[in-house]
């Protein structure tokens, strides 16, 4: 089984979706979640699924339980860069996702979430 | 552009229902689907492998080229297992209804993302669900 890595770029948890996910791996990254945000102590939670191609109802469960679970623990999550052809399965498949704050893309995440974004230019120290 | 002949796959673990997306993902690829097609017919069949490694208690999946009568082009899948069958099928069917951990959204959802939806059950004997989705 492959492990999905948490990164933290200062308050805020990133989770990048590289793989296609199978159960096993969702129900680990849900428990490296919630051990990673209390560990660090993090404010804000993105899950970036631009690369995944579908979203079934067991991944898209995780969203619900990973948001609920990480405001429990005074963090919030976004979810970025659906794909629209996964979207519209989503909703066709019957799972709104109505408790899950979205954002189209990372910067837009990490805007929401209130994260100052890595500074990348130059000659501004 | 010659048909590839079905392909069949055992589904016993969870690294299986990730082949069995993957399986579906070159076939409906293949028949030409839109990526929106392609995304429900994969989504569906991921609901129906979980459900055929979970309460069917491990199968097999079977996935097939088929044209219909006006030459229309389109991918059947069919999961098999010989799990306890589904009792109640209208309640099965029922949307939020699960017999195990779930949402209730496995069946009622993969037959709403797809064309033609087939379920064969028998108590004690196994089950069959078979789907098509045909390209527009």
């Amino acid at each position: 089984m492959e492990r999905v890595p948490i990164l933290k770029i200062g308050d805020v948890l990133l989770v990048s979706i590289q793989i296609d996910l199978q159960d096993q791996s969702v129900l680990s990254l849900q428990e490296d979640l919630a051990d990673k945000i209390v560990k660090t102590g993090a404010r804000g939670v993105i899950i970036d699924i631009t690369a995944v191609e579908i979203v079934d109802s067991f991944i898209g469960r995780m969203f619900a339980t990973i948001a609920s679970m990480s405001r429990l623990m005074d963090a919030e999550t976004v979810v970025v860069g659906m794909r629209p052809a996964v979207a519209i399965t989503l909703v066709e498949l019957g799972l709104s996702l109505g408790g899950v704050r979205t954002a189209l893309d990372l910067e837009k995440g990490m805007r929401l979430l209130g994260a100052a974004l890595p500074d990348t230019g130059a000659g501004r120290r | 552009m010659t048909t590839p002949p079905p392909e069949e796959l055992a589904i016993g673990s969870g690294d299986d229902v990730v082949r069995v997306r993957q399986l579906v993902r070159t076939a409906a690829g293949h028949a030409g689907m839109s990526l929106v097609d392609q995304t429900k017919l994969i989504t569906a069949a991921s609901e129906l492998a979980r459900n055929t490694f979970v309460y069917g208690g491990g199968g097999a999946v079977r996935v097939e080229h088929v044209v219909n009568a006006r030459g229309r082009a389109g991918v059947r899948i069919a999961f098999s297992d010989r799990g306890p069958g589904i009792p109640d099928v209208d309640q099965a069917l029922t949307e939020g209804w699960t017999s195990g951990g779930g949402l209730g959204l496995g069946l009622s959802g993969a037959r709403r993302l797809v064309d033609e939806f087939e379920l064969e059950t028998e108590v004690g004997k196994g089950t069959t669900v078979t789907v098509t989705k045909w390209t527009r």
